[in-house]
């Protein structure tokens, strides 16, 4: 008996109950009846183009497409019948005499769904006698590779431009025998999330360059672990051929990355195979670098530390960590610090307002579960392009997008985020905040009581626009909202008052507040207490010290925890200045760099990523563990977590003595457990505005393919356009005011830094507004990311 | 008998300007709609009597097809007109394009007004350059009169129509091809459901129709549905319009009422060429399979009759050939043309007909084997079905049907000819 919302049919004489209008394909998925198919994708619209998936329906004059056929009461469905059978080896006979059937020599070989599914439906001899078909190659850019011949026609890259990843790069020219997949004018495809046609296409046409005919896929090892390079925390499997790193591969995790996975995720692994990797441990002796082994040098960064805290006192050490370190890592350099009675350690390498730091909440989070962004009515993004920055978030917000969602952006210039926008503002850095303010102002009945004395002042200046009305508008009027602030605005020397704004603009229209972080660990680094204002635990006291405050005056000793301060910081100038002035810095890092030998004093080489165990905290509060996947053979490289427990106990410090990451973690279950990633803070204390008037001002963003140490070295992504970019971008209208009209390259201008680079007059750059991308090869010579610049013709 | 509806007015000085159509009557039942507010039921009421098929191929019930819109229901609706005419044999639109474009303006309007859509869209094939000027003018001179535009004649009905050149698919004649060329995309059809009348242009709810179609509607509403279902067959009402070519002393286009004996419209024609022997001959457009010359004869234009006979009405492309007619010759010129004309979307129809066209082109030349025609049979089968099983085909279209029914019903019909070139290596008639 069915009741009134689900219907009965019959597949292969066995009885479902169904929702009217489901998709035969999609119930004999849930069933486990086996239906071949090529173009469907659960993810992506039907096409029924590749006609693989034809059954048997009963009364229907001819095999119909499981895949677009809709359930109805009584359907008797046959897949298996000799009807059905005959359909499909008719379809696989087809796709079959223009394919080539040297399987041997394909990369896509032993994990082809067309090689999966001729096994079953394929003939053993074919009848086709006629000349094959060839369809010359494309260069699509340095991550895919083609080999068009191959081309079934299926589609999924296409759809997947066109419904995932918002961008239309691949597409179908030409018809019948001639229909050829590509990008029409040759270019390399810039998408984001380009990468994820590769898993897409059931064939050997869009193959991983980087990875092409390294391995078989039944040489590879499989392991589970999570990307490391944005706050999302993507599920991936790592796949190692001979105990390196070949290739990685989404792990499907509905509620995080789905099946999806950025480039950046999936090809930063060949950073692991650079050549650049630091071998062994390392000591500087009168100059010149020596290889040494552990022993001695542990107790070398051990006669340094005690030598340090007992002549100069704590204060004179300091921790610059990466964000994107694991939970266990943090917690361990943590308590490092602690014994040591150290408090100069701290993650946010970026940031350089840290007015409202005592005000921020426990921990920072987006306030809301990924998967939600899905459904969300209404959000504005301040301070952020998660197309570059977390291009899953992107990709759920373009799926809300499409679902009516009114997406507004404040930024220091246009992203196009791939997806239909409500509004879009840009200003510089300054002028962000006023528009703000005018969003505030906007709002009917904002309550600017409570909000700090210079915001205040903003406020009451405020002369909105329309579109900061219809921005309030829609954070006021639809039912799901949120204000997100990201990477840029954290960045930004006004961070504070773009918080306070935020968060008021939230709380007065009922909006969630969350922030998108740098790294993959922010929030554990919030847990971890790895700033120096945060005990263990994420507890905030009163404290004002801060990675500027820890720069400025160059302290004695610095331990350096995966970080690069030529392009980590947001001044690498300074950073790499006060890294020379230091007496002694240890590097603890995977990777040896001629910058590096030139600050450094002792590098210990670590595990990176895949090759060590840890946890990320990932932006909605998630604990993922991984484990360390690759023994690294040829190095001495330790995980980092066991570097840190040796140190404890050559320092003498209680608490180091974990057998494994995993017991790292046990010693604060509880805590971890108890996380509440709700954000709650009031925010009085904010930074007090430069007058930079009639200045022009730098913004920037870093670039996407050089967030750390690993990306960095991977090369297939230094050779996209997103990786090769380097230019200087200003709108016509700033070229104009400074006679920039005509020029090519400018000399770039900050503080005492200059550099000469190419100019790119681009309009989606605010008004006196100049952007440059930081941590390139060219920018590490400049100064901050946000600040007075001066440009002349070079 | 013959020039009732679409050519009723070919015998008249300059047929195609509203002068003329108007002293026939032209716009008087849309006035007359307008006017008199006639409810939309009571119009698609009569389209119903008058049994009026789709002049297309395919002879759906046109009344009932504006039935499943749902006019009253909120937002854009579009009526288009499929004048991308492109079926080898038939050219019959053309002449109505070229010679009575009021008869489609008005005909486009009673539609609009009938299914509640404001706009329509008349996709003209492209290479139809004279017949879209004519159509232009008639579009300007419509509108000049107030018979097109926003509130046409105080009625409060909108309708505005505009003519869309295609740019050479003979794809973009099936009616989804037609929306996507429309929408400008790639012309290639749509899997259905879900069906136009829910998810049409632009995703709005639309119907479309045939060119000559929406020509005989202003006829059949001035004359009377009854009037109409007498001209033909209780189940075919109405004269259509058939296009003769091939070996025929006088091709051109007729209009003869439907279940008229082959025999009179080859006559019609003025025979078979210099008097030779009629070998065969495809009746509907060259997808619709071929029927030897003896078979045909005696066979009423309908679609019963012709149905019964082995074959199908189609789009009225009268092909005919005589005894000179290497079929095998013809039938690698029609291969060849499906092959060109694969959207290439479907497995079957992208692979299957290059397929076919290989194997006749090899067995046209004398290479082929006995086996290939067997496995031309299978390949047939696997594209589109069989016409003889009433089996359909594998595709979301029917072009995978077009191609595979002129190759089954060559191989059933002819296959002596085919057997005779493999085996001799030469054609049979030319020896």
């Amino acid at each position: 008996m069915s009741d009134s919302t689900t219907i009965t049919i019959e597949i292969d004489g066995k009885s479902i109950q169904v929702k009217p209008g489901t998709m035969l394909m999609d119930i004999a998925d849930d069933n486990d009846i086996f239906i071949p198919r090529f173009c469907y994708h659960k993810k992506l619209s039907v096409a029924a183009n590749c006609r693989m998936c034809l059954v048997e329906v009963e009364k229907a004059p001819k095999p119909l497409p499981a895949c677009a056929t809709p359930v109805a009461d009584g359907m008797k469905v046959f897949t298996k019948s000799p009807l059905a059978i005959a359909a499909q080896k008719a379809t696989m006979e087809f796709l079959l005499i223009n394919h080539p059937l040297d399987c041997p020599i394909c990369d896509q070989g032993g994990e082809c769904e067309l090689q999966d599914v001729a096994m079953g439906y394929g003939g053993d001899v074919s009848q086709y006698d006629e000349g094959k078909r060839v369809v010359n190659d494309k260069d699509i850019g340095p991550l895919i590779e083609t080999e068009m011949t191959r081309c079934i026609h299926c589609t999924r890259c296409v759809r997947f431009g066109i419904e995932i990843a918002g961008l239309q790069e691949l597409g179908a020219t030409g018809r019948g025998e001639n229909m050829r997949i590509g990008t029409y004018i040759e270019s390399a495809l810039e998408s984001e999330m380009s990468g994820n046609v590769i898993d897409l296409c059931p064939v050997g046409a869009l193959t991983a360059k980087p990875s092409r005919y390294t391995a078989r896929a039944w040489e590879l090892t499989h392991h589970d672990s999570i990307a490391p390079h944005d706050c999302v925390g993507s599920n991936i499997h790592v796949h190692t051929f001979r105990g390196l790193a070949n290739r990685v591969v989404p792990k499907n995790n509905e509620s995080i990355n789905e099946c999806w996975l950025s480039d950046r995720d999936r090809f930063s692994y060949q950073g692991l195979l650079s050549n650049h990797r630091l071998r062994d441990p390392m000591i500087k002796v009168d100059g010149e670098w020596q290889e040494t082994d552990w022993n001695t040098a542990l107790e070398k960064v051990r006669d340094t530390i005690a030598d340090t805290k007992e002549n100069s006192g704590s204060d004179q050490m300091g921790f610059l960590v990466s964000p994107s370190a694991t939970l266990e890592e943090m917690l361990l350099l943590k308590k490092l610090a602690n014994g040591l009675d150290v408090s100069n350690i701290d993650h946010r390498l970026r940031q350089v307002d840290f007015s409202h730091q005592n005000q921020q909440p426990k921990f920072m989070s987006l306030g809301l579960p990924i998967e939600a962004l899905d459904t969300i009515d209404a959000m504005l993004l301040v301070g952020s392009n998660p197309g570059k920055e977390q291009p899953i978030i992107a990709h759920r917000l373009r799926k809300a997008a499409k679902n009516g969602a009114e997406i507004s952006l404040i930024n220091h210039r246009d992203y196009s985020l791939s997806m239909p926008l409500h509004c879009q503002l840009t200003e510089s850095y300054t002028g962000l905040v006023s528009l703000l303010a005018e969003v505030a102002q906007s709002l009917p009945g904002f309550n600017a009581t409570s909000l700090p004395q210079e915001a205040k002042a903003l406020f009451d200046k405020a002369e909105p626009g329309e579109d900061s009305r219809r921005i309030a508008d829609s954070l006021n009027n639809k039912k799901i909202s949120a204000v997100v602030i990201g990477n840029q605005a954290i960045n930004s020397p006004c961070y504070s008052l773009i918080e306070v704004f935020a968060r008021a603009l939230a709380e007065q229209t009922d909006s969630t507040f969350g922030y998108l972080t740098e790294g993959a660990n922010s929030t554990g680094a919030c847990f971890a207490g790895i700033a120096p204002n945060r005990k263990l635990g994420g507890e905030i006291e009163d404290r004002s010290a801060n990675t500027t405050t820890m720069l400025s005056e160059p302290r004695n000793l610095y331990i350096l925890h995966n970080v690069e301060p030529e392009y980590d910081f947001a001044d690498p100038v300074v950073a790499v200045e006060t890294m020379i002035k230091s007496d002694c810095v240890v590097c603890l890092t995977p990777f040896i760099s001629d910058d590096m030998k030139i600050y450094a004093d002792i590098l210990l080489p670590i595990a990176p990523f895949v090759e060590t165990s840890g946890s990320y905290i990932n932006i909605q509060g998630k604990i993922q563990s991984f484990k360390g996947n690759t023994p690294v053979e040829n190095t001495q490289a330790r995980p980092a977590w066991k570097i840190m427990r040796v140190l404890g106990n050559l320092l003498h410090i209680d608490g180091f003595e974990q057998l494994s990451s995993a017991d790292v973690l046990q010693e604060f279950e509880s805590e971890l457990s108890a996380i509440k990633a709700d954000n709650q803070a009031n925010i009085t204390e904010v930074c007090v505005l430069d007058s930079v008037d009639s200045k022009l001002l730098r913004s920037s963003q870093v670039n996407m393919y050089r967030v750390d140490n690993i990306t960095r070295r991977a090369t297939a992504l230094q050779k996209t356009p997103a990786g090769q970019e380097d230019a200087v971008h200003i709108n016509s209208n700033t070229a104009a005011k400074y006679n920039l009209n005509n020029a090519s390259r400018v000399r770039v201008k900050q503080n005492s830094t200059a550099v000469g680079m190419p100019l790119k007059i681009d309009n989606s750059v605010a008004d006196n507004s100049v952007w440059i991308a930081a941590a390139t090869n060219v920018t590490k010579k400049l100064g901050p990311m946000f600040g007075v610049i001066e440009l002349e013709v070079d | 008998m013959a020039n009732e509806v679409c050519f009723k007015n070919m015998h008249l000085d300059r047929p195609w300007t509203l002068e003329t159509y108007q002293s026939s009557g032209g716009y008087s039942v849309l006035k007359k709609i307008l006017r008199e507010k006639t409810p939309a039921a009571e119009i698609i009421d009569e389209l119903k009597t008058s049994v009026l098929r789709g002049r297309g191929g395919a002879g759906f019930p046109t009344g009932l097809k504006w039935s499943f819109m749902r006019r009253d229901e909120p937002g854009q609706k579009y009526i288009v007109c499929n004048s991308d005419e492109g079926e080898p044999g038939t050219c019959k639109d053309r002449d109505v394009l070229r010679y009575n474009p009021h008869a489609l303006v008005e005909g486009m309007a009673i539609a609009g007004y009938t299914i509640g859509a404001s706009i329509g869209y008349n996709y003209i094939r492209g290479e139809f350059w004279e017949p879209y000027e004519r159509m232009e003018a008639a579009i300007e001179e419509a509108k000049a009169a107030g018979l097109l535009g926003k509130d046409i004649l105080g009625s409060g009905f909108d309708f505005d129509l505009y003519n869309h050149l295609g740019a050479g698919a003979y794809i973009c004649g099936e009616e989804t091809a037609l929306l996507e060329s429309l929408e400008g995309k790639k012309g290639q059809p749509r899997f259905k459901p879900p069906f136009p009348a829910g998810f049409g242009l632009y995703g709005k709810p639309t119907t479309i129709n045939n060119t000559e179609s929406l020509a005989s509607v202003p006829e059949i509403l001035s004359q009377g549905g009854k009037w109409f279902v007498d001209i033909g067959k209780p189940s075919a009402g109405g004269s259509k319009l058939f296009s003769v070519s091939g070996h025929v002393n006088k091709p051109g286009n007729y209009e003869i009422p439907l279940g008229t004996p082959f025999r009179e419209l080859l006559e019609l024609a003025g025979g078979v060429r210099n008097g030779r022997k009629l070998k065969a001959c495809i009746v509907g457009g060259s997808s619709v399979p071929v029927l030897p010359g003896e078979l045909i004869m005696d066979v009423d234009m309908d679609y019963d009759a012709l149905m019964e006979a082995g074959t199908l009405l189609g789009s009225g492309g009268v092909i005919i050939m005589d005894d000179t007619t290497c079929m095998v010759k013809v039938l690698e010129n029609l291969s060849h043309f499906y092959m060109s004309e694969s959207c290439g979307q479907c497995t079957p129809c992208r692979e299957g007909t290059g397929w076919l066209a290989r194997i006749i082109h090899r067995v046209e030349k004398g290479q082929g084997e006995m086996a290939d025609l067997d496995r031309l049979e299978d390949i047939a089968e696997k594209v589109g079905g069989n016409f003889y099983k009433r089996q359909g085909g594998r595709t979301i279209c029917a072009l995978g049907d077009a191609a595979s029914m002129p190759v089954l019903s060559f191989l059933k019909h002819f296959r002596k000819e085919f057997e005779y070139h493999i085996e001799h290596k030469r054609c049979m008639v030319r020896s």
